[in-house]
C-alpha cells in the first residue's frame, strides 16, 4: 500500500463556484456557491488520500471536479501530466481511461435495464481499443471474479443484487479500464456496516493487486483511518489539514480535526473517561458568504483578530510534520 | 461519528426498495417456487408481465382488447353478413327489435346493427393505433431531445407545446377538420394527433429529465460515453415507461374522440361504418328503437374503458411505487 513514485495526480488551486442568479428573462448573477475553493493536493502511485468533512464541504464536487463531471471555475486538475480539467473530445475520452469513479449509492449508480454483465462490459464497448472484441466477455467474467461475484451471475439484473454485491459491480465497472486512479465518492457510507468493511477490505485487495491509487471520500473516519495513507480535511471548500495518516490522527493540529476526532467513538471504556469532547458552536456558515480571513472563525475557540484578517494558508508550520491551515498551529 | 450518518442511508434506501421488492412482490403469486425463480435472471419488463399475468384488471382488459383486435382484423370470423352490400339491407326491415336472425336488431334502414358494428371496430382501432403511434413518436422523440440538450432547445420546444396546449381540443379539431372537404381515417388521425402530441412531449421530457440526473447517467458520461450512447442506452429505457402507459390510455381517448368527431359530422362519412356514425344517425328515433344507438355505445364505451384499465394495469407493474 506504501506510495511509491512520482505523482500520478496533480491538483492545484481547483475552484468551483456555482453561480446564484436571479430573474426568469434576464438573468444576472447575484453570488456563487464556494463549494471548491482553492484546493491543492498530490497523489502518488498505489497511494490512498482520504479526504473527510461534513456535509456540504465539498467533497463530492471535489469529486466530480477530478473525474471531468465538473468543469472547474479555474485551477487543474493533471493526471500523469495531461490535463483533464479543460479537456474536451477524443483527449478527454482518453484522459478519462485512467481515472475512474465509484459512486455513492449502490441502488443508483447501476442502470436498472441493463444486465450486470453489461454494466461491467460497458467501458469496452465505449473504449473499445482496451480489449478485443472477442475476449471482452471472458474480461467481463474476471473481473466479476476479481470483485467477488459469481462470473454465471452476469446476465442478471441490478435489482437482484444486494446493496454490497451492486457495490462490487460498481467496483468491477471501475476496474475494467484498469485505471491508476479511482475517486470512490463516500463508497461505503449507503451498505451496513459489515458490508462497509468487506468492501474496504476489497479495495484494499485490489490496490495492492494492481497498484491503483485511491482518492477516497468519506464522512466516517474510522473508514478513512482504515484505509487511507494520508488524509486531507476539508472544511467549506477549504483543505484545512493535510497529512500522513497518523500525524492527522495522533497529531491534529487544526482546531476543526481536533473537533472531529474528538467526536470519534472510543471502544475503550478506559480512555472515554479521560478524553475531552469538543462540541463546536453552531452550524457551518453559507458557502455562498463565507467569513473573512480563516473561515473556520466564526466557530473556533482559538479566534482571535488576526483570524478575521489574514487568511492562513495550508502549509507546514513550525513544531508539526504536516500542512495545516491554522495562525495556532 | 459512525453513527451519524446511518439514519440518512437508511433512508435512502428504503426510499429505493420499491424496486427490489418488486421482483419479489411479482413472484407473490408463484411465491412457493421462491428459490427457483430468484435465479432466474428478470428484467424489469419479465418482472413486469409476471405481475401483470396475476391481475384480474390486466386479464380483462386484454381479454376485451383481443377480441375487439380479432373484430377489426377479421370480421367475417364474427358474422357473415356484408353491411357494405347493399343488397342486405332491406327498408321493410328497418328498426326491428333483437331477434335470433338480427342480434341486435335493425337500424333505420333496415341493416343489421351487429354487423355494423363489428364491422365499424376497424375504423375505431386503425385510428387509435396508428394516432397513438405518431404522437408517441413525435412527441416522444422531441420530448427526449428537449429532455436531454436542455436550455434554448428545451424552452423553445416547451414553448411550441404550450401554443398547443391552448387550443381548446373539441374547437381544434372541428377547425382542422373542416378543412378538408371530406373526411377520411387519415384526416381523422391527423386531427387528432397535432392535438395529442404536446401531452406525450410533457411526460416523455419530464421522465427524461428525471432519468438524466440519475447516477447511472453520470457514471456512463465518466466512462467518456457518447451522448448518443447515453441517450439510447440508458436514459431513453428508463424514461420510455410512462409514455408506454400515456399512450395505452390515450388510445381509449382517440378511439372516443374518433367517435365524436364523427358523430359531429366532421370525422368519417358514409359509407364508411363507424360507431360515432352509427350513433349520430340513430339518435333521432332513439324512443322507438334505441338498439341502432345503445349496441355501438356500449362496445365504443367498453373499447376505451379497457385500454384504460390495461393502461393503468401497465402503470402499476412498471411503477409500483405508485401503488
Amino acid at each position: 500500500m506504501a506510495a511509491t513514485g512520482e505523482p500520478i495526480l496533480e491538483v492545484r488551486h481547483l475552484v468551483k463556484h456555482f453561480p446564484l442568479t436571479q430573474g426568469a428573462l434576464f438573468r444576472k448573477q447575484v453570488g456563487a456557491i464556494r463549494a471548491v475553493d482553492g484546493v491543492s493536493f498530490e497523489l502518488r502511485r498505489g497511494e490512498t488520500l482520504g479526504i473527510v468533512g461534513e456535509s456540504g464541504c465539498g467533497k463530492s464536487t471535489l469529486a466530480k471536479l477530478l473525474t471531468a463531471l465538473e468543469r472547474p471555475t479555474s485551477g487543474s486538475v493533471r493526471i500523469r501530466g495531461r490535463e483533464i480539467a479543460h479537456a474536451r473530445g477524443a483527449e478527454l475520452k482518453q484522459v478519462r481511461r485512467n481515472i475512474q469513479m465509484v459512486m455513492q449509492d449502490p441502488y443508483t449508480s447501476l442502470n436498472p435495464r441493463m444486465t450486470v454483465g453489461d454494466i461491467v462490459g460497458e467501458p469496452y464497448e465505449i473504449h473499445p481499443e482496451v480489449v478485443p472484441k472477442g475476449d471482452r466477455r471472458r474480461a467481463v467474467r474476471e473481473l466479476l471474479e476479481v470483485v467477488g461475484l459469481n462470473p454465471d451471475h452476469a446476465d442478471r439484473y441490478p435489482h437482484q443484487f444486494s446493496g454490497g454485491q451492486r457495490q462490487r459491480v460498481g467496483i468491477a465497472r471501475g476496474l475494467a479500464l484498469r485505471p491508476e486512479i479511482i475517486i470512490c465518492d463516500e463508497p461505503v457510507s449507503a451498505l451496513d456496516v459489515s458490508i462497509q468493511a468487506q468492501v474496504v477490505n476489497l479495495l484494499e485487495r485490489l490496490q495492492d493487486e494492481f497498484g491503483i491509487a485511491y482518492v477516497f471520500i468519506a464522512h466516517d473516519l474510522s473508514v478513512i483511518r482504515h484505509i487511507s495513507d494520508r488524509v486531507g480535511v476539508m472544511y467549506l471548500g477549504k483543505m484545512v489539514e493535510l497529512g500522513a495518516d497518523a500525524e492527522i490522527y495522533d497529531r491534529p493540529v487544526h482546531p476543526y480535526t481536533q473537533a472531529l476526532l474528538s467526536a470519534v467513538p472510543v471502544p475503550d471504556p478506559e480512555g472515554r473517561e479521560r478524553r475531552q469532547r469538543i462540541i463546536l458552536q453552531g452550524d457551518p456558515p453559507s458557502p455562498a458568504s463565507p467569513p473573512s480571513g480563516c473561515r473556520f472563525r466564526t466557530r473556533c475557540w482559538k479566534a482571535r483578530e488576526v483570524c478575521a484578517e489574514q487568511e492562513p494558508l495550508l502549509q507546514i508550520r513550525p513544531g508539526t510534520a504536516h500542512a495545516s491551515a491554522c495562525h495556532f498551529a | 461519528m459512525g453513527d451519524s450518518p446511518a439514519p440518512a442511508t437508511g433512508h435512502a434506501r428504503h426510499a429505493r426498495r420499491p424496486s427490489r421488492f418488486r421482483s419479489s412482490g411479482s413472484s407473490r403469486g408463484s411465491g412457493r417456487r421462491g428459490r427457483a425463480q430468484e435465479i432466474r435472471p428478470a428484467s424489469l419488463w419479465s418482472d413486469a408481465w409476471q405481475d401483470l399475468r396475476g391481475r384480474p384488471l390486466f386479464v380483462g382488459a386484454a381479454f376485451i382488447i383481443i377480441v375487439f383486435l380479432a373484430m377489426s382484423a377479421f370480421p367475417r370470423l364474427f358474422t357473415s353478413v356484408n353491411p357494405f352490400d347493399a343488397a342486405t339491407c332491406q327498408l321493410s326491415d328497418a328498426r326491428q327489435g333483437v331477434s335470433g336472425l338480427h342480434w341486435f336488431g335493425t337500424d333505420n334502414l333496415g341493416c343489421d346493427v351487429y354487423a355494423r358494428v363489428v364491422y365499424g371496430a376497424r375504423n375505431s382501432v386503425v385510428i387509435g393505433v396508428t394516432t397513438t403511434v405518431a404522437t408517441a413518436l413525435f412527441g416522444g422523440l422531441l420530448g427526449l431531445v428537449a429532455g436531454f440538450t436542455g436550455g434554448a432547445v428545451d424552452t423553445l420546444f416547451s414553448r411550441i407545446t404550450e401554443i398547443f396546449f391552448a387550443i381548446p381540443s373539441v374547437l381544434g379539431a372541428l377547425l382542422i377538420l373542416s378543412v378538408f372537404r371530406t373526411g377520411n381515417v387519415w384526416t381523422v388521425v391527423l386531427a387528432l394527433a397535432v392535438l395529442a402530441w404536446p401531452m406525450t412531449f410533457r411526460i416523455a421530457r419530464a421522465a427524461v429529465i428525471t432519468a438524466k440526473s440519475q447516477d447511472y447517467v453520470l457514471a456512463a458520461v465518466g466512462l467518456g460515453a457518447s451522448a448518443p450512447r447515453i441517450m439510447f442506452r440508458h436514459i431513453l429505457p428508463n424514461a420510455v415507461a410512462p409514455v408506454i402507459v400515456v399512450a395505452t390510455i390515450n388510445l381509449g381517448t382517440f378511439v372516443a374522440a374518433e367517435a365524436g368527431l364523427s358523430f359531429l359530422g366532421v370525422g368519417l362519412n358514409s359509407p364508411d361504418i363507424s360507431w360515432g356514425l352509427m350513433i349520430a344517425d340513430a339518435r333521432r328515433r332513439f324512443l322507438e328503437a334505441p338498439g341502432p344507438l345503445l349496441f355501438p355505445a356500449l362496445f365504443l364505451s367498453l373499447t376505451v374503458l379497457a385500454f384504460i384499465m390495461l393502461g393503468d394495469a401497465v402503470r402499476d407493474a412498471l411503477d409500483p411505487k405508485l401503488r
